[in-house]
């Protein structure tokens, strides 16, 4: 069963990292690199995105599509990467998520097609 | 059909028919498909046993109804219908199957009310209108739920298995925290009038007494059995004949069950001999402590106010501080309780027992004045007609 774990930031989190020094970006760093590591035979596909700053927004109005700045949810939580992971099923899906050792809220969800 | 036919009846359906729909589960590998065909056949035993009697071997029976249907229903899919087609009754059921469909119900992935509703009607049997008029809340919503519930075990490929060592401690507490829930449910909603509404407080006991058989290593498990025995057995004197609650210190310990109250410390002391305490022990000790006491006078409240003690270091709560402050009040007097309540007024300002509890403290200090205050803040805060009653008596009285 294929499974996308959707990567959130907060801004808490955000300026814990903006506030941390070069070592304790290297140590988290190292950490997901562990992670993926650990998983890499269950990680299908993997990617980080840029900051929330850098998204545009589509919008397909009746009226003709509508181009904002920003990410479609205007919140404080931003998707700020993914995997793709093959598992047996959601536990080993949700097992993986808790051990994420990054940014603190995993949207875990099942791939349709 | 009288009352004890009725007890009876479901007694039997939820005995046989979560065992029907463990194995069902197992053998068709899709818990959706299965739920329905063992809902069915429920549905139709709630029909036909009370015309035609209980069949003598009800297991049979609910399973031949549940193949015929599946075998008709699941016709576009083959793959079922001939394995159901294959299978012959009694499928020795594996104890292993039960506590599979009991931890798929309780998965953390469900929301709360969802684990609720589905284990009620999955391992219990339960119809969704008996859950609807137990919870008081509309049939459709139980169906949503359910329906809800199901479609995201299938979609999201919840497994049906007990999970792994690793997660088994937390996984537990899910299962645990749904049996307690459902335990409270029915007895808070209890009243002494006869009263039509199924006693949840009987299917929580079983449940925990079937979990305690597949899983006898884990303490909390026979900790949280003893705990809703321990309850039970003094249910008939929580209510007068007019249907007044009474408190435990006016109640006629003569009519709690004596029996019943020392199979249950049988059970703790069992349960106490692996070493590993946690909140259903401790819990289930303090009720002990009142449950042993022959009358209200002889209350050990040293021994109760060091359990809350532990209990607190194992799960703090605002909600355990204040009952503790509530021992207190036998050991050290009043005026301690009292300061020991100030120091969780903010969390339980909107909690009606901890206006409660200040009232009954602040009259034995003689601030009546103060006392009628916080017991006018009780009544507001309360919904349930039976603490209603008991407040509104104290404020006519006071």
């Amino acid at each position: 069963m294929k499974y996308v774990l959707m990567f959130c930031e907060t801004e808490q989190w955000e300026k814990d990292w903006a506030a941390m020094d070069q070592a304790g970006r290297d140590a988290g760093f190292a950490k997901v690199q562990d992670w993926l590591a650990r998983y890499s035979d269950r990680i299908t596909h993997n990617r980080k995105l840029s900051d929330a700053h850098t998204a545009t927004t589509v919008r397909l109005e009746a009226g003709g599509p509508i181009v904002t700045d920003g990410p479609f949810v205007e919140g404080k939580e931003v998707v700020s990467g993914y995997v793709e992971v093959e598992v047996a099923d959601l536990d080993e899906a949700l097992r993986m998520a808790k051990e994420w050792p990054a940014c603190p809220l995993v949207e875990v969800r099942p791939v349709l097609m | 059909m009288n009352g004890r036919a009725e007890t009876e009846l479901a007694r039997v359906v939820r005995d046989h028919a979560g065992r029907l729909a463990a194995s069902l589960v197992s053998l068709l590998g899709d818990f959706a498909a299965a739920e329905d065909l063992v809902s069915d056949a429920v549905l139709a035993a709630l029909e036909r046993w009370p015309v035609e009697g209980v069949p003598e071997r009800p297991d049979a029976w609910l399973f031949t109804v549940a193949r015929r249907r599946g075998v008709d229903v699941l016709r576009r899919q083959a793959r079922y219908r001939d394995k159901l087609a294959q299978l012959r009754w009694p499928a020795a059921p594996e104890p292993g199957d039960r506590l599979r469909l009991i931890f798929t119900c309780c998965h953390p992935a469900l929301p709360r009310e969802s684990r609720i509703a589905l284990t009620l009607r999955v391992v219990c049997g339960l119809t969704t209108t008996q859950i609807a008029s137990a919870f008081l809340v509309r049939e459709s919503t139980v169906a949503q739920r359910i329906t809800r519930a199901k479609r995201k075990i299938t979609d999201a490929d919840i497994p049906y298995r007990i999970p792994s060592a690793d997660e088994l401690g937390e996984r537990l507490d899910e299962v645990l925290a749904v049996i307690y829930l459902l335990f409270n449910e029915g007895y808070l909603a209890s009243g002494g009038e006869v009263t039509e509404r199924r006693d949840l407080t009987e299917d929580a006991e079983w449940l925990a007494g079937l979990l305690a058989d597949l899983m006898p290593a884990e303490p909390e498990v026979t900790g949280l059995l003893a705990l809703i025995r321990l309850h039970r057995a003094r249910a008939a004197a929580r209510f007068d004949a007019a249907g007044q609650l009474i408190r435990l210190s006016d109640q006629d310990r003569g009519r709690w069950d004596h029996e019943g109250i020392a199979g249950a410390i049988r059970l703790l002391t069992r349960a106490a001999r692996h070493r590993r305490p946690g909140p259903y022990q401790l819990q289930a000790a303090i009720v002990a402590c009142h449950a042993e006491a022959r009358t209200w006078a002889d209350t050990d409240w040293p021994q109760i106010v060091l359990l809350y003690d532990l209990l607190l270091a194992h799960a703090p709560s605002p909600v355990t501080r204040l009952h503790r402050a509530i021992a207190l009040s036998h050991v050290a007097g009043a005026d301690a309780a009292l300061a020991e309540l100030a120091t969780v007024a903010g969390q339980l300002d909107r909690y009606h027992l901890y206006h409660a509890a200040r009232a009954e403290l602040l009259r034995e200090l003689g601030d009546a004045g103060r006392a009628r205050e916080a017991d006018r803040r009780a009544l507001e805060l309360t919904s349930n007609p039976a603490e209603e009653a008991v407040l509104r008596q104290r404020l006519h009285e006071g």
